[in-house]
């Protein structure tokens, strides 16, 4: 009951205020965002224009028409006339709705040229939705990385108290320069998301098959939150997008990191990886990528996500095991990772998943090794 | 053939009894009341299924239902409402009315009349069982985007597939019936720009079901190849196109929200003449107007799709286009407006529900215009804004014109007057409920919380509680609804004729004894 009274009590506050607080304030939680970029401030300024124009024909109409009908009401003995027609008055009004429609168009236009570019940017950045997570490549360093919501499940489910920033916050970025034109090329993995930025004016569909642009230029240092916009399946909701916009010193030294940490990590493949190691490893990926659906304690959700827990895969068929990795099920969610993730995850997390709850000493509890992977991958090529 | 026709004895053509009067029945009587208690029933359905989304939304985490489950109600609430209620319950008006109205003794086509009904309850059994199937049901939104609904869809949506095509079906069989009706049953000297605006609105209507609908049926037949026989119309990786999916969907998807809404501009056009005791302002614009929605209809289809990634010449387009359609639809505003000016006005609930229509449509029109302006558009689509402007257009623009209609012509059907003090609660828990449901939606959706989300960030957490109480209000108030028409078909003062202060002047419909013989005009009335 404390919950509904302080709802409502918010709610007799606002109703006067309704209308001057979405004119005045820039508060986010009642109005569209106003961003950080040019872009976005243009069309928040339209935003507003066509919002006044729209609030000023409201005006006019509705006073007319409830004018009227306390005029004109039968019970103060209201007779009514019987006119039907009138040219003048019906050609006037047309003529008038024409020219509101041009003084909307005319801004648009302008602002709709201003934000269609698709000229190069100084750094240009694929972005590929995954179901359900965000991949960033830097096109000219030649990195990328996964962004996944780190939001948890206890959360989620209300075991524990939700975060400021929950379900909008990832485990990593994406890190842009300031002042800098950043093009982004999106496309999606497997169905379509959408990636969507308030603050910057962004959102573009990320579709299989497609490369669609959009571009931004962010004047200042700050963290911006967004979301996925477009219907891609259970997890719509659990994969934001988080951008952080660094000076551009701090970005290129985030961008060395990066290729060294990957150089690192192609050098790793060769190595020969303990059993005690991959299981690590292993562990670590599972939790962040294969949990949200296939459960922390390997149990699924069936129908919709198998139990790995007794599975017969995991159990005896380290084959099948690795194929399923790199390929993906056809017709479930359970996409292909082979592309995405380097051998010496693939191979952790099988390994991880051939040892964990009991599969090992239930099934053969093969070891799958780096090498294996990329042995298979070498196979697929021939 | 015409000696059986004169052996039968006209004087005992009445309903046969118990259940083959409503499987057998060619009358358009009884299958206007079928197509309206379907529709009333499938309203049930469909609100509950917006019930559990507004349960799972009132706080944020999850609490009640998991998203697999989330997005099948988000799904079958969109394609019930729209298919399951809406359609049918002006299908229903349409039966009811236009025989009466153009002085018919019924629809031109009887037998199809009842195929076009039999098949619904069908197609509805059929989709809705596939939320009883251990894969559930259909979980890509009712807009079905592929890949989403077709490699990466539950096996459940052929079920899916198969009850859109002959839901195809049957408004297409509906669509000829009222056309054929209209161009060869009309009383003699009813001319085409004499006809009742309703009669218009659907004449119009079924023009767009005859166009769009096979478009429909072509986009999930394309589904169903890729699915099962290894074509690949959307799949990018056969080179196919995803993006094809949705411009063939949305070609259908446009005109199909003017179907939507065109036969509710007809009945309050009726109702606002007849509670205003004045005819009717610019007739002949009126019916202008409404063809000219409708052709345009078939042009702006891509604002749907304006964050695709289409040429800028072509996002320019749809949106100039679609800002086109705001001049015959402001028309019709400022027509109803001229209506009640100088009238002499009474609020009975038909003519409550009717002015509540004006006003909340003409704001879900100006949402329309916000969302036509690309570049802002790229910040309301996909948001609860888009989902605020399309309930404004639905609930209080169809559903509202539906409801308006039941409560005008209820006294004519049943014979017995509503329960009026009933009726205007029923209105004001209605117009209240609906506003407090689908209002904040404005402020969330500018504020950033995207459609179709099981759970949301604490900052939208306020205006969810506040919109999940009205909607819960609005639910429950519908019971007061059944209970109102149930009242009227069982007791209630009796009905004259003309029902409505004057409307006998206003249509034929009105010269019938109330409740209406079984046959509606056995001789053709002759219209001045």
């Amino acid at each position: 009951m404390a919950y509904f009274k302080k709802v409502l009590t918010k709610f007799i506050f606002v109703i006067p205020f309704l209308f001057s607080s979405i004119a005045f304030s820039e508060s986010s939680d009642y109005n569209m965002k106003v961003g950080v970029t040019e872009v976005s401030e243009s069309i928040f300024e339209l935003h507003m224009l066509i919002f006044w124009i729209c609030v000023g024909i409201g005006v006019i109409v509705f006073s007319i028409m409830f004018w009227s009908l306390w005029k004109y009401r039968k019970s103060k003995g209201a007779v009514a006339a019987d006119f039907d027609d009138n040219l003048g008055l019906e050609i006037g009004w047309t003529v008038a709705a024409t020219l509101v429609l041009i003084w909307m168009a005319v801004p648009a236009t302008q602002v709709m040229v201003e934000a269609y570019d698709d000229a190069e940017g100084e750094i240009n950045i694929l972005i590929t939705g995954h179901q359900w997570k965000w991949h960033y490549e830097y096109l000219e360093d030649e990195v990328g990385y996964f962004s996944n919501l780190s939001t948890s499940q206890e959360e989620i489910n209300g075991d524990v108290p939700k975060g400021e920033f929950y379900l909008r916050e990832v485990d990593e970025p994406l890190v842009i320069p300031t002042n800098t034109r950043i093009r982004f090329l999106i496309t999606g993995n497997d169905v379509i998301h959408s990636w969507w930025v308030p603050d910057f004016a962004v959102k573009q569909d990320a579709i299989p098959g497609f490369i669609n642009t959009a571009w931004t230029n962010v004047p200042e240092p700050g963290i911006f939150r967004g979301a996925c916009t477009e219907l891609c399946g259970i997890k719509h909701a659990f994969m934001p997008v988080v951008v952080r916009a660094v000076e551009r010193e701090e970005f290129d030294a985030f961008i060395a990191q990066k290729v060294t940490l990957a150089e690192a990590e192609r050098l790793l493949t060769s190595k020969n990886w303990t059993k005690e190691e991959l299981m690590e490893r292993g562990e670590a990926f599972y939790a962040t990528n294969c949990a949200a659906c296939h459960q922390a304690g390997g149990q699924g959700i069936p129908p919709v996500f198998p139990a790995l827990q007794g599975s017969q895969v995991a159990m005896n068929d380290s084959a099948r095991h690795i194929e399923i990795l790199m390929e993906g099920v056809q017709g479930s969610a359970m996409a292909a990772f082979g592309e995405s993730y380097s051998e010496i995850d693939i191979a952790s997390v099988i390994t991880y998943t051939r040892q964990a709850w009991d599969n090992d000493t239930n099934g053969d509890g093969v070891i799958v090794t780096p090498q294996d992977i990329v042995a298979y991958k070498n196979r697929i090529d021939l | 053939m015409s000696t059986v026709v004169e052996s039968h004895d006209h004087g005992h053509h009445g309903p046969a009894k118990g259940l083959s009067r409503w499987l057998f029945t060619t009358n358009h009587k009884d299958i206007g009341t079928l197509y309206l208690w379907f529709s009333f029933i499938m309203l049930f359905i469909g609100g509950s299924m917006a019930m559990v989304i507004r349960a799972e939304l009132f706080q944020p985490g999850l609490q009640i239902v998991q998203p697999e489950f989330f997005n099948q109600m988000t799904t079958n609430h969109g394609l019930i409402m729209v298919f399951g209620v809406i359609m049918p319950a002006f299908v229903g008006l349409a039966n009811w009315m236009l025989p009466m109205q153009i002085g018919a003794p019924d629809m031109a086509l009887p037998r199809l009349n009842n195929l076009s009904f039999w098949l619904l309850p069908m197609a509805f059994g059929i989709l809705i069982s596939t939320l009883f199937m251990p894969e559930g049901g259909p979980n890509f939104g009712w807009t079905f985007y592929a890949p989403l609904s077709t490699t990466y869809a539950p096996s459940t949506v052929n079920f899916f597939i198969f009850s859109v095509h002959v839901m195809g079906v049957s408004s297409i069989l509906g669509s000829i019936n009222i056309i054929t009706t209209i161009f060869n049953m009309r009383a003699p000297g009813m001319t085409l720009m004499k006809m009742p605006l309703f009669v218009w609105s659907w004449l119009i209507t079924a023009y767009l079901l005859i166009a769009v609908m096979p478009v429909l049926a072509g986009v999930v037949t394309m589904m169903l190849m890729d699915i099962n026989f290894g074509t690949s119309f959307f799949n990018a990786a056969g080179g196919g196109d995803p993006v094809l999916f949705q411009h063939v969907f949305w070609f259908f998807g446009h005109p199909e929200v003017y179907i939507m809404i065109l036969p509710a501009f007809g009945i309050v056009s009726h109702i606002i003449e007849t509670f205003s005791r004045k005819p009717i302002f610019g007739y002949s614009s009126m019916v202008y107007a409404m063809a000219s929605i409708a052709i345009l209809s078939f042009v702006v289809w891509a604002h749907h799709m304006f964050t695709v990634g289409m040429p800028l010449a072509g996002e320019l387009f749809f949106m100039y286009s679609t800002m086109l359609i705001a001049i015959p639809t402001g028309v019709k505003v400022f027509n109803w407006v001229a209506t009640m000016f100088r009238g002499s006005i009474t609020f009975e609930t038909p003519m409550l529900f009717s002015i509540a229509f004006v006003a909340l449509f003409t704001i879900g029109g100006f949402s329309g215009i916000m969302l036509a302006i690309v570049p802002a558009d790229f910040q309301y689509h996909d948001t609860y804004f888009v989902v605020a402007h399309f309930h404004y257009v639905l609930v209080p623009g169809a559903l509202f014109g539906i409801i308006a209609g039941a409560y005008y012509w209820l006294p004519k059907w049943t014979g017995n007057m509503y329960d009026e003090t009933l009726g205007k609660l029923h209105f004001w828990l209605t117009f209240i409920s609906v506003n407090v449901t689908f209002f904040p939606m404005h402020f969330v959706g500018l504020a950033g919380m995207p459609r179709r989300y099981p759970d949301y960030a604490l900052q939208f957490a306020d205006f969810n509680a506040l919109i999940s109480v009205g909607a819960f209000m609005f639910g429950l108030t519908q019971l007061l609804f059944l209970f109102i028409v149930i009242k009227c078909i069982k007791s209630g003062k009796q009905a004259k004729p003309e029902v409505w202060e004057g409307a006998g002047e206003l249509g034929l419909e009105w010269t019938l004894t109330s409740p209406p013989p079984y046959h509606s005009f056995s001789i053709q009335p002759q219209v001045k």
